[in-house]
């Protein structure tokens, strides 16, 4: 699979990173490689085969559907790196 | 101190007043310090470690112990564990503090294990070399120029120069069994769904186990058994029974078992390791079991069916660390969209970026169904064939790895050359089934060489006690 820089980039808004245009090309050859090798997977006819979800056949253990507070607030924003004691601060978002 | 191989002799010399559980861990410790250049541990808990050892020595003092009481444990860098920090060997939980604490790490202190410390892995799990932490790579304990593999790789290294007593990992695609098989220890990955996930963190969901890496097949076993068994905060976790595995362990009669031929004819694997697995093969024979040579006709396709799924799920459950809510926030960022690239550019290292891309690739609207779709279908067929397999044998088996452990630096720049490392051990999480490595002697250079067995999903129990057995092979012909 051939990718264009313009992919790469397409790509890396929708992951929310950053390719540096100095770093595009080692990333689009190590990823190219591993994609035609991924693409192996088109040698097998798979037409029928339904594709596989759940792995035990296992589906869904729930537990009873109950109100359950885990941690509290202090404990929710003790690993914020910006917060005001009631919530987690990021730049503004809104003009 | 004595080399204790098993938990039963560490109690037997507690009970005896041999030994103290504050003696064993003063002794890691020391261990520890004495082999920082092995870069095994991330964080050691000393001080919290010696009173807890204090504490259980009363309990053994009462006669209240728990049934871990003397198991000193290191716990791989990717599990919860309250008041404590992980991250998962990324800058992007730099000083991330867990408030909870992971099911497996909880049901093994609550039979009073002790744990010493969290240990250096590969970057979210995702390596077989140990590299790509942000920690810096770990060394193997055989040539400190070597790697331990990965991504267990801490945890491995820390049981094989008697840095704990065993450890706790986890293993998405051979990461317990492989690391198990570079350092000359036992590595086990149960069957999917048999030990909680709750507060591992996750790399790829249909694929994560936690696995126990030890000295004996009998601790595998006893830590499995505490471990595993249904948690209202795991939905994949199975409801079936926890068999009494560690009161399992004598395997009788004889076995059918299946061999990769490729595994003792390929040139792509290393003579020695053909060689020893031969040597097993045969004296398995010996001992009158059926050993098989099988076809595996998909081989070829395990390893891109794994890193097209794997790479799809972690792109998804990695979209979490976003700079927001914990761990690393970028100071350059002047708004949110800014906030969450800059953070997670600064903090994912090279292999997890590239994995975030591939996966983010192959679930694009464009090139879903050629892709993921493609490789849940081939998944199916994979699992078809290896059961049918499993019908008709009892274990199938392969060395762990074509290679010994390689040189640090090695397969740092081809990213494919490293994932064949796992060519044998993917099949076992592609399918979900259990599988274990043991220790199958060493090359010339005195580098380890592991032995993989795999069972039928949840029948963990038989794994086990012919693992046990055939340790005791392995043992007896090394001393013959």
């Amino acid at each position: 699979m051939k990718i264009d820089r313009e992919t790469l980039q397409k790509i890396a808004h929708l992951a929310r990173l950053e390719v540096k245009p100095e770093e595009e090309e080692a990333l689009l050859a190590s990823m190219e490689n591993v994609l035609t090798w991924m693409e192996q997977l088109n040698e097998l006819d798979t037409q029928g085969v339904e594709p596989l979800t759940h792995v035990t056949g296992e589906v869904n253990n729930w537990r009873e559907d109950s109100g359950l507070n885990r941690l509290t607030r202090e404990q929710a924003l003790a690993n914020a790196p910006s917060q005001d004691g009631t919530y987690i601060k990021v730049p503004k978002v809104i003009e | 101190m004595k080399e204790y191989l098993t938990l039963a002799d560490i109690q037997h010399d507690l009970r005896a007043g041999i030994t103290t559980c504050e003696e064993l861990v003063g002794h890691y410790l020391a261990r520890i310090e004495s082999n920082r250049h092995l870069n095994a541990f991330v964080e050691v808990y000393a001080d919290e470690a010696l009173s807890r050892a204090r504490e259980v020595d009363a309990r053994i003092h009462e006669d209240r112990a728990g049934r871990l009481a003397g198991m000193v444990l290191g716990v791989k860098d990717v599990l919860c564990h309250a008041g404590h920090g992980v991250q998962a060997g990324s800058h992007i939980l730099d000083g991330y503090n867990s408030p909870f604490t992971a099911t497996a790490v909880q049901r093994v202190l609550d039979e009073d294990a002790i744990v010493i410390g969290r240990q250096n892995c590969d970057e979210f799990a995702m390596g077989s070399s140990n590299e790509s932490s942000y920690f810096g790579p770990v060394r193997n304990a055989a040539d400190p120029d070597r790697v331990p593999g990965g991504s267990s790789g801490g945890s491995a290294a820390a049981v094989q120069a008697g840095l704990c007593h065993a450890s706790l990992g986890s293993d998405t695609g051979g990461s317990v069994r492989q690391p198990a098989a570079f350092c000359n220890v036992v590595g086990l990955k149960p069957s999917y769904g048999r030990i909680s996930r709750w507060g591992l963190l996750a790399y790829a969901s249909s694929f994560d186990c936690v696995g126990p890496i030890t000295k004996s097949v009998e601790d595998a076993a006893l830590l499995l058994e505490v471990m595993a068994g249904p948690d209202e905060y795991d939905s994949t976790v199975s409801t079936r029974e926890v068999p009494a595995y560690s009161q399992q362990l004598e395997w009788k009669g004889t076995a059918r078992i299946g061999y990769l031929r490729e595994a003792i004819e390929s040139e792509a694997v290393e003579p020695a390791i053909r060689e020893r697995t031969s040597m097993l093969l045969d004296q398995l024979r010996e001992q009158g079991h059926v050993v098989e040579p099988i076809e595996m006709p998909l081989l070829h396709y395990y390893l891109p069916t794994y890193y097209i799924l794997t790479t799809a799920e972690a792109s998804s459950n990695l979209s979490r660390f976003d700079g927001v809510r914990y761990g690393h926030r970028s100071t350059e960022a002047k708004d949110l969209e800014s906030l969450y690239k800059k953070s997670r550019t600064e903090g994912f290292g090279d292999e997890v970026r590239r994995r975030i891309l591939l996966g983010t690739f192959v679930l694009s609207a464009n090139y879903y169904d050629a892709y993921y779709t493609k490789a849940q279908r081939v998944r199916k067929l994979i699992k078809e064939e290896t059961e049918r397999l499993l019908t008709q044998y009892d274990f199938l088996v392969s060395p762990v790895t074509p290679t010994t452990a390689f040189r640090l630096g090695e397969k740092m720049d081809d990213p494919l050359q490293m994932y064949l490392a796992d060519i044998f051990t993917v099949q076992a999480n592609v399918v979900g089934a259990p599988a274990i490595s043991v220790p199958n002697g060493t090359d010339a250079a005195g580098l380890p060489i592991g032995f993989q067995l795999m069972s039928r999903p949840f029948a963990e129990e038989h794994l086990l006690a012919f693992s046990n057995y055939l340790m005791d092979l392995i043992n007896a012909a090394e001393n013959a």
